[in-house]
């Protein structure tokens, strides 16, 4: 595994829920086709007040974000079960997800998908850092720190799902475990 | 070992004799349900993992509802349920709640009259309210859905919680679950509701005090002498907003009106199953307990931008209104027209008000129910709501942008459904405040938010 996350974040607030992550005029894209996959992408946090946020995550067109990490408050990822949210980010290219506090069904979606590692932070950080800091998340010490600075600030562990995101998902883990049969598809 | 409601019905279904809470355990699934929007992706999921020719689990126990962007001319969304549609013939899946009966392609036409309804004999509505409705829901049962509200089920003293699309494949290809046993509250509830007060303000008053992350990974239980006078109706709207507090799931005792209504529903659709009722463990442990006096509320609402904005309807009076909305899993069941018809009959709404029934059955007893020689439906036309028939979730959560009574501009709403984010139904910057059919009718008669007790005699 590569335990080793580094690139520039992204800062939201509290109680971002799925509908900012991705507005429901988009649920009819299908994540497992692929092209719809990569449009998922393109409207990742595209519910995001723009008063509030006037950076955005995505450019206009752009497929891939310029960030790899968000920095959240308190419930993110609160309100449906849509595992669009998920995969929405991952499509676009975040690869990590550091709240205060999780909603419970977004955590679990990023694990099964394996999208996204949702994890938690010892302290609240979306005040201390700004959209557009660069930083280095290293996963087997539960720490995250500032691009070129000593500082460390303390990550919970993700404890055992931690294997299944790194698995890539639910069924790659499964697998592993015997409890699915069928051999995964090469694509 | 005492165990709560919840771990008792989880350690049966995954055959253990008990269960802890942090506990990892195999549960087996007694129904899948999933739906237009996730089924597809579930769909894709599922023969990407288990193989094009992989064959459900148990075709009699997958449940598939149509029922979130139907009628809207938005070409992809038609084609998801489609997608449904040939997965459906394919597997032999029984319960599949179409749109049309007799098969072939389904595409909305814009141009018919609200008062034509658009579907067959077959469809059923919103997934919640059509679970119950067709029998599919029963005491000590496990139910696992691709919609966050699917916690609504507990109200029949079963295990109910959402999952994606990933979780719900692997249900379909295996017929179980891999579950983190929640630690359980307990929430006794005591006393009856007084006039110009519902089930919703019970559950938007919870919410209040625990906070929109207050049961976050944990099950919420309600029971106590308060519950036996709550309808099956009551009970939902309760259990359906559990997951407005971050629950798992939120779950009631079973009692005779349970059962009641599980026989009935399931004797006349035809879904008589066996099942058996499972009751709390006397000296269970619970991580919180409290006990909710239900004479004391007060008619409550939940202001923007959260569910746990909590405040009552007398002292946010003043907030000026551009529309009200009834419908949905949480507010469009018959009981919530029916309140909502007694505080506006012979009334006018003065404000943009539109109505959608959960389902087609809500329609129907609507238009049957004669009161004083007018039917619930003719008191709210009257009133001038703009009543659809065409039942389904509409604009609890925005939608496509033809969908009906969806906020395609920035305005000031109130609404019987669950969630008030930004953008929750439409336009990110609507401002949406949350309530009981009572208080949505009061505040439509009166341009801005209202207490209902002004209102009904
Ligand atoms: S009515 Fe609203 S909350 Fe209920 S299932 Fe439909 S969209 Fe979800």
């Amino acid at each position: 595994m590569d335990d080793t996350i580094v690139g520039k974040v992204y800062v939201v607030g509290d109680n971002i829920d799925t509908d900012q992550i991705i507005p429901a005029e988009y649920l009819s894209l299908v994540p497992t086709i692929p092209q719809e996959y990569q449009q998922l992408g393109t409207y990742a946090l595209r519910g995001l007040p723009a008063d509030q946020y006037p950076q955005r995550l995505m450019e206009p067109e752009s497929v891939r974000s310029d960030y790899t990490v968000i920095i959240a408050g308190r419930n993110f990822g609160c309100g449906s079960s849509r595992e669009h949210a998920p995969i929405a980010l991952g499509a676009a290219g975040i690869r990590i997800v550091i709240a205060e506090s999780f909603a419970r069904i977004f955590f679990r979606n990023c694990v099964a998908t394996g999208e996204l590692y949702p994890i938690e932070s010892q302290y609240r950080l979306c005040d201390d850092f700004r959209t557009g800091d660069r930083v280095e998340v290293n996963l087997t010490a539960s720490q995250l720190r500032t691009d070129g600075s000593v500082a460390m600030f303390p990550l919970k562990p993700l404890g055992e799902v931690e294997e299944v995101v790194a698995a890539g998902g639910l069924f790659a883990y499964a697998r592993r475990k015997g409890w699915v049969q069928q051999p995964a598809v090469v694509s | 070992m005492k165990m709560t409601l919840t771990e008792k019905i989880l350690a049966r279904a995954s055959e253990v004799s008990h269960v802890i809470p942090g506990d990892s355990a195999m549960v087996s699934v007694d129904i899948l349900m999933t739906h237009d929007v996730c089924g597809p992706g579930t769909i894709g999921v599922f023969k990407r993992e288990f193989g094009e020719d992989a064959r459900v689990w148990d075709p009699e126990k997958l449940v598939i509802i149509p029922d979130h962007y139907i009628f809207t001319s938005d070409s992809r969304s038609n084609r998801n349920v489609d997608i449904l549609r040939e997965f459906v013939a394919d597997q032999g899946v029984r319960y599949f709640y179409d749109v049309i009966d007799d098969g072939g392609v389904w595409r909305f036409d814009p141009n018919k009259s609200l008062a034509l309804p658009q579907y067959g004999e077959q469809y059923a509505g919103v997934c919640h309210i059509a679970l119950p409705e067709k029998g599919h829901t029963r005491p000590g049962e496990v139910l696992v859905g691709t919609d966050s509200h699917t916690c609504t089920a507990g109200a029949f003293g079963e295990f109910a919680t959402g999952i994606g699309n990933t979780d719900a494949a692997f249900v379909m290809g295996t017929g179980r679950i891999l579950l983190r046993i929640p630690e359980t509250m307990y929430f006794r509830l005591v006393g009856e509701l007084s006039g110009g007060v519902m089930a919703k303000d019970i559950i938007l008053h919870i919410i209040g005090d625990i906070g929109f992350d207050g049961a976050t990974y944990k099950a919420m239980q309600f029971g106590g002498e308060g519950v036996a006078a709550m309808s099956m109706e009551d009970r939902m709207t309760v259990a359906n907003m559990g997951v407005e507090a971050g629950a798992k799931n939120a779950v009631f005792e079973a009692d005779a009106r349970t059962h009641a209504f599980v026989d009935a529903a399931a004797q006349a659709n035809g879904t008589v199953r066996p099942y058996e009722t499972i009751e709390p463990d006397v000296g269970a442990r619970y991580v919180y307990e409290s006990t909710v006096d239900l004479s004391s509320l007060e008619p409550t609402v939940a202001m923007h931008p959260d569910p746990s904005q909590r405040t009552t309807a007398h002292a946010c009076r003043d907030v000026k209104l551009d529309r009200a909305y009834i419908g949905s899993c949480t507010g469009g069941k018959t009981g919530d027209f029916e309140a909502f018809a007694r505080v506006v009959r012979g009334k006018r709404v003065v404000i943009d008000t539109f109505g959608v029934p959960a389902t087609p059955q809500v329609v129907r007893e609507l238009k049957a129910t004669e009161n004083g020689g007018r039917s619930a439906w003719d008191v709210l036309v009257e009133a001038g709501v703009n009543m659809t028939v065409s039942a389904g979730c509409a604009a609890c959560l925005g939608g496509p942008s033809d969908t009906f009574g969806r906020l395609n501009e920035p305005l000031s709403c109130i609404s019987t459904t669950n969630r008030n984010f930004p953008g929750r139904m439409g336009h990110p910057d609507a401002r949406i405040h949350l309530a009981s059919p009572y208080t949505v009718a009061a505040s439509a008669l009166a341009g801005h938010i209202a207490d209902p007790r002004d209102y009904l005699e």
